[in-house]
């Protein structure tokens, strides 16, 4: 097993972000952590990479990558992990970029930390890399300032830091959420032909069941912090358990809103939208039950 | 049925750069034709660039029109003054894409929902209208003395709507309203806006980048390219057998669930040029996959292939299929 993340809990302060959430991702294997926002899901990418934004803190749980908890970590034995072992696609890729300095300068930081390339080398990696993302003109593009650059080429640059020093697992955080339909197409595309040449594991951070079902091969959903299903894609899509699974995968309109967590969850968070709700929805929170193969389930109706 | 509103040869164009830099004109709608019917739904639909929410914005007269008209319900207001538009803008109103900067955070949901009631001078208890309009967008009466930082995404949206509604309008335009809004939210939203267009009598100019968001509520669908409609058609026929290539790209790029395992996207060449550097001929020609010699020559017209359905494509009368490349996800 690549990663194994074992009852992780984050906190922001008061509010719970992440419950007690277990799932494991095999070599190769592309995860999809499905939810809407505030669900908790880009909270999960980043504890993997004990990237957390302050004042959010990992206060238990296990993260085994390759066999070691990244938790008791150093910070400088994590920065030998982030951008070589585990590499992240942020979502905003104008946000990630540093308006201030030229496309080949900052994209060859990963190269020279960790492969001590010198400038010149890793321009000529990453104008090869840059060339296989699909940029037709890879010397010019290394030139340009971010803001020269569209929404798509500027995804791009950062497939292809992500990829630049080989990473076995990769963070996919709504990659495409801010593009055009048809740059993201282009884009999945893209990925899809990374993984099959690299097979690198994937968890692939997004709101959309259609890329889910284009992109993965299981599928996690997270609501209100909590893990409240997991299976095989094709189980998911098919056979959804969780009543909220069920919503989303049938395109339902659900009334109310997402409740946030402030404490250890002593109800279903989902009881008071479920159209399936019963007495133990309000008084319980749920236990993880296995209903199938590979198939997790916390609902009180199984 | 007449039509409420009726659009021809419309163009908003900018201009760039001063008495330093060269002067460049941007055409953010370049001629754009469309017609939408009484209690009726046209989308517009197209991605970053293509002219869209400039669109919107011009037929209510929030932005200026370079050429063209624009006739609601019989007179043309598009070289009004303002003072003689003001009666109008109680007929045509807006929701706008950004709950969060469209609501005034220092003002009450109910001084913000009674505003167009108190502009226009409309009689009556304002009090007691915003408490009807509030509860006709799903929100209790009680929200009237909160303000919006209290409310959700889609809870501000259904603000902003029932602010719309006050002035009991024919037409509302709905600019990128979902976006930002999460599946099941979004889905509540549009169920919303459906029963209202029937209980209000109104129609909608709804204006978004996503295909498959207008699916459920609109009668028609009009696809905008660097500022011109390349296709329109009633919804389920412009699904169903899109004629325009770049709408068939368009159909083909969004991932749709029932298709795991066999989508393959179509690949179009490059990004879409900008609206300073329109390229001559079709506009679409320098990244369609199927042009040819014409379509680098002439402009195409928007033609009515069938009743009801316009195309402007020098191709459409032969439509030809899209090769896909056998590259799967």
């Amino acid at each position: 097993m690549l990663l194994q993340v074992k009852d992780l809990t984050v906190r922001y302060g008061e509010h719970v972000a992440v419950w007690d959430a277990g799932f494991t991702l095999g070599e190769g294997e592309v995860l999809g952590l499905v939810g809407e926002s505030g669900a908790g899901k880009s909270t999960v990418g980043r504890a993997l990479l004990r990237l957390v934004p302050e004042p959010g803190r990992i206060v238990s749980g296990a993260i085994t990558f390759k066999g070691r908890d990244l938790l008791p970590l150093s910070e400088a034995e994590l920065r030998a992990l982030r951008g070589a072992e585990i590499a992240l696609i942020p979502q905003d890729p104008l946000a990630a970029l540093n308006p201030a300095f030229r496309i080949g300068l900052q994209a060859t930081d990963a190269l020279a930390l960790h492969r001590g390339l010198s400038r010149r080398e890793g321009q000529g990696v990453m104008a090869r890399l840059l060339a296989r993302m699909g940029i037709p003109d890879p010397e010019d593009a290394l030139r340009r300032y971010p803001h020269e650059l569209s929404g798509g080429m500027r995804q791009r640059v950062l497939i292809a830091i992500a990829f630049s020093c080989g990473p076995s697992l990769l963070i996919a955080d709504e990659p495409t959420t801010s593009l055009d339909v048809t740059t993201q197409a282009q884009i999945l595309r893209l990925l899809a032909g990374l993984r099959s040449e690299t097979g690198v594991a994937t968890c692939f951070i997004t709101h959309d069941l259609g890329i889910v079902a284009h992109l993965t091969h299981r599928v996690a959903i997270l609501y209100a912090g909590c893990l409240v299903e997991q299976a095989p894609t094709e189980t998911i899509l098919a056979a959804p358990r969780h009543p909220y699974t069920r919503a989303l995968v049938r395109s339902l309109p659900l009334d109310g809103l997402m409740p946030a967590l402030r404490e250890s969850p002593r109800a279903c968070p989902f009881s008071h939208r479920c159209p399936e709700r019963m007495a133990i929805c309000d008084t319980a929170h749920p236990p993880v039950k296995t209903v199938g193969a590979g198939h997790q389930v916390a609902c009180h109706l199984y | 049925m007449p039509a409420l509103l009726e659009v021809q040869n419309l163009k908003t164009h900018y201009r760039l750069g001063g008495w330093l830099s060269r002067r460049r004109i941007l055409r953010a709608v370049d001629g754009v034709d469309l017609t939408l019917k009484s209690q009726q739904t046209l989308a517009v639909v197209g991605e970053s660039g293509s002219g869209k929410t400039t669109l919107g914005r011009t037929i209510l007269r929030l932005l200026e029109p370079t050429e063209g008209r624009i006739v609601l319900d019989g007179q043309d207001i598009s070289r009004l003054s303002q003072p003689r538009l003001r009666p109008l803008r109680r007929r045509m109103q807006i929701v706008f894409q950004h709950p969060y900067a469209s609501l005034n955070p220092r003002k009450r949901v109910g001084q913000i929902v009674a505003q167009p009631l108190r502009i226009h001078q409309v009689p009556g208890d304002h009090r007691r209208q915003v408490a009807e309009l509030l509860e006709r967008v799903g929100l209790p009466a009680s929200a009237a003395d909160h303000y919006p930082h209290e409310f959700s995404g889609g809870q501000r949206q259904r603000i902003a709507i029932a602010r719309a509604l006050a002035l009991r309008p024919d037409l509302i335009v709905l600019d990128e309203i979902t976006s930002g809004l999460d599946a099941t939210v979004k889905l509540r939203v549009l169920a919303l806006l459906r029963e209202l267009q029937a209980d209000f009598r109104l129609a909608y100019l709804f204006i978004s980048h996503d295909l498959s968001v207008v699916r459920s509520l609109s009668d028609r669908v009009a696809v905008m390219y660097l500022g011109r409609i390349v296709e329109e058609a009633p919804t389920e026929m412009l699904f169903e057998r899109p004629l325009h290539p770049y709408t068939q790209v368009l159909k083909a790029s969004i991932p749709e669930p029932a298709n795991r395992g066999s989508w393959n996207p179509p690949v179009l060449v490059g990004d879409a040029p900008s609206p300073v550097n329109i390229p001559p001929g079709c506009r679409f020609h320098p990244r369609c996959p199927l042009a040819q010699a014409v379509c680098r020559e002439a402009e195409p017209e928007l033609r009515e292939l069938a009743p009801g359905r316009r195309v402007a494509c020098h191709l459409a009368e032969a439509p030809p299929v899209l090769a896909r490349d056998d590259v799967s996800a």
